[in-house]
């Protein structure tokens, strides 16, 4: 008995020692830019010669989590493709140059949150406590966003947040919260605006995911769609990883709804216009949050057709420097066609704005950097609270009073909507505001 | 008046998700009422009846319902496999050894499955149409599901009742020793019945894949339905299990026309708990 405990014991230990010797210190991440995390080694001072200034090359490390499995996985594997991207340009470029000479190359460190909020504040105290990292970035969503957002706070770290619209996270005295997505309450201003255009009798039916950021959404939205004269038919709530909306679209029929808002994310949104259709809900206008602006929605066919939604960037939209001349802000960064052209060359895919959230994401840290000239944080967060420019992406300007600091104040959203082009294909159109549109709003939508 | 509409409108769709639900709870009931034993890979299990539906559709072009029989086929073998390598050594210990050795076979199924499919989530793109029924619309495939369902549940009826084999699960579940003692190998007869279990959560996954997305956690609530079908109906009784499925299906398509859908989990578990306190033995009585 002795004997076997003792040979158990042994075999348990040698192979503990064999896992932590084999186990890699990180969980590589599969991004579909394949980016091994390189181990951050800052080298050493290497002074060519006594008379050239000391070529200096630091690793800046920025951490982030990715849902890479769980109900936030489609959209954040988008993410994390436009900070990749935006990764690789600057390494491939040499880095970040400084006047001292300084060349700032960038290292990602990043772990799945399996899109829960327990894990995200794990992974980000690790980030934070044991992998040193200089930087961060939000995960993707704001549920997510909201926990890590706390840990990056306790810490004093710099959090550039994507895939984050909803208000309140920033609104609790925050210091280091920096959010690159118009806030959640505005989503849907503008799509009430076209409405009005369009059909300003419309019967308004909010059925949305019962999560912060789509109740965030919801609250902008409803005193906005009143003050519009709209009547608001049914306003409900449904959990997050509803499989069955059938009860729900029974009521939307009974309650005489011609137009829907709501959705969430991308799981229930694509689930949801998926059954609208098979229902035959008829609704003549339907937006749905974040599902619509993936590359994944026409994959639905025809009950993809006509679903609009409220996107943060779109490519036929996409902003240009001669915009921002002439609101007189400063131009930074690729053009949205450049920006476009090199994602698709390293994954195929056409950007969508959760991208472009990822990309600029980096682009934002590399313009502060260069801002303050420095990687230090305290110069990198002043750089970040003046900054007033303009990318492919839109306005990006942060508000400093400390009761919303973070919060976005310069970008806006566009309406995009699936139709069919000439060759029948499902295509994302922008069609509002009307001086950026490629094309006119289809209302209503063709009946199923 | 809007909310009869209303009920009347839900009330064909929960009647016909019922069905299916009940068919999810045999399985698992059958495994309880058999061997004691709480089968907690039943989620996953229906999961990868999901995906075995979705590859027999994209990768061989298979009509869905065709691709019924080897999903129930393999459904069988992963059972009796399962029962095979995880269940048969805790069979006569605790039940908290039996919990763990499902459980763990659970999060292996998971984790296996994360790691292939990942959680994005998939659909099966197939319509069987669609007929007004006055002011709902009854979806093709539901309907066939719930014939499906009832067609599984006849052969099982029939199969337990009216066969050898059914005979000696029956006889089995009622007192292993005695059913040994009459030369049933009842080792055997439990490897089967576990397979039979799986085979019935893996159909009703199949079944499920036609009309709602899923991806491999997809699983997890309809472990927990069943579980409350499992007690509503009485463990181990597999009418029992299809008449508690058409009570859930009923009340997840009622309730949402009086409140808000996010109250049908708060009544389904407080229904739960209800008939494990004043009835346990469900409502149809364990088969025993």
């Amino acid at each position: 008995m002795k004997r076997s405990l003792f040979s158990i014991l042994t075999i348990l230990v040698l192979a503990g020692v064999i896992l932590s010797a084999c186990a890699p210190t990180a969980e590589p991440t599969e991004a579909p830019v394949a980016t091994e995390a390189p181990a951050t080694e800052a080298p050493a001072a290497e002074p060519t010669t006594p008379a050239e200034p000391a070529m200096v090359e630091k690793t800046v490390t920025i951490g982030f989590t990715s849902s890479l499995t769980g109900s936030q996985e489609v959209s954040s594997k988008r993410q994390v493709a436009g900070f990749n991207l935006w990764m690789n340009q600057v390494n491939e470029a040499g880095g970040i140059k400084l006047s001292d000479g300084t060349v700032v190359k960038i290292a990602a460190q990043t772990y799945d949150d399996e899109s829960t909020k327990e894990r995200v504040q794990e992974l980000y105290t690790r980030l934070i406590t044991e992998d040193n990292a200089d930087f961060l970035i939000s995960p993707y969503s704001s549920g997510l966003t909201a926990a890590a957002s706390i840990i990056a706070e306790q810490n004093g770290k710099i959090m550039i947040t994507a895939g984050a619209a909803e208000d309140d996270a920033y609104k609790t005295g925050n210091t280091s919260l920096f959010q690159l997505y118009t806030p959640g309450s505005l989503y849907l201003i503008s799509t009430v605006d076209m409405l009005k255009t369009l059909d300003p009798e419309a019967k308004v039916a909010i059925v949305h995911e019962n999560d912060k950021f789509s109740t965030a959404v919801v609250d902008g939205l409803k005193p906005y769609l009143e003050s519009q004269g709209f009547e608001i038919v049914m306003d409900e709530g449904y959990a997050t990883d509803t499989p069955d909306f059938g009860s729900v679209i029974n009521k939307i029929v009974e309650s005489g709804a011609t137009v829907l808002l709501g959705g969430g994310h991308y799981p229930d949104g694509s689930t949801f216009a998926r059954q609208l259709y098979e229902r035959k809900a008829g609704l003549k206008f339907i937006s749905l949050l974040v599902a619509p602006a993936d590359s994944k929605f026409p994959e639905l066919g025809d009950a993809a057709l006509g679903v609009a939604t409220s996107s943060q960037w779109e490519l036929a939209a996409t902003h240009t420097p001669e915009e921002a001349a002439a609101l007189g802000v400063e131009w930074y960064g690729p053009t949205g066609d450049d920006f476009a052209t090199a994602y698709e060359a390293a994954t195929g895919d056409k950007p969508t704005y959760h991208v472009a959230g990822g990309y600029v994401a980096g682009l934002v840290l590399q313009k502060a950097i260069e801002d303050a000239d420095s990687v230090d944080p305290e110069k990198v967060k002043a750089a970040l609270e003046a900054m007033d420019i303009f990318t492919f992406y839109g306005g990006i300007k942060f508000d400093t009073t400390p009761e919303a600091h973070g919060l976005q104040i310069s970008h806006v959203m566009v309406v995009a909507q699936w139709q069919k082009n000439e060759a029948g294909e499902l295509v994302r159109k922008v069609i509002w505001p009307a001086d950026v549109a490629n094309a006119e709003p289809l209302y209503p939508i063709p009946a199923p | 008046m809007q909310q009869f509409n209303l009920l009347v409108a839900s009330l064909p769709d929960g009647i016909l998700l019922g069905f299916v639900y009940g068919l999810a709870a045999m399985g698992l009931t059958l495994i309880w009422g058999v061997m004691n034993v709480i089968n907690l890979s039943h989620g996953p299990i229906i999961a990868l009846g999901m995906f075995g539906t979705f590859f027999m559709v994209t990768k061989m072009g298979l009509n869905p319902y065709a691709g019924l029989i080897p999903v129930a086929v393999i459904g069988l073998f992963i059972g009796i496999l399962i029962y095979g390598i995880a269940v048969h050594r805790v069979i006569n210990a605790p039940h908290l050894s039996s919990l763990l050795a499902t459980f763990s076979v659970n999060m292996i199924i998971i984790g296996l499955g994360t790691a292939a499919l990942t959680t994005s989530p998939y659909n099966v793109d197939f319509s069987a149409g669609s007929t007004k029924l006055g002011s709902t619309t009854i979806l093709g495939t539901r309907l066939i599901a719930a014939l499906v369902s009832m067609l599984f549940t006849g052969g099982l009826y029939l199969f337990l009742y009216r066969t050898r084999p059914g005979k000696f699960i029956r006889a089995v579940a009622n007192n292993r020793s005695a059913a040994e003692l009459m030369g049933i190998p009842s080792t055997r007869i439990l490897a089967l019945s576990f397979g039979l279990g799986t085979m019935l959560a893996a159909v009703s996954g199949a079944l499920i894949a036609t009309f709602f997305p899923f991806s491999i956690l997809s699983g997890g609530s309809y472990e927990l339905k069943s579980f409350v079908i499992g007690v509503l109906g009485g463990l181990g009784n597999p009418i029992g299990a299809l008449f508690g499925g058409l009570i859930l299906g009923v009340l997840e398509g009622i309730i949402p026309a009086f409140l808000e859908s996010s109250w049908v989990p708060v009544i389904e578990f407080g229904l739960f708990v209800i008939i494990l306190l004043v009835r346990p033995s469900g409502l149809f009585g364990a088969k025993k």
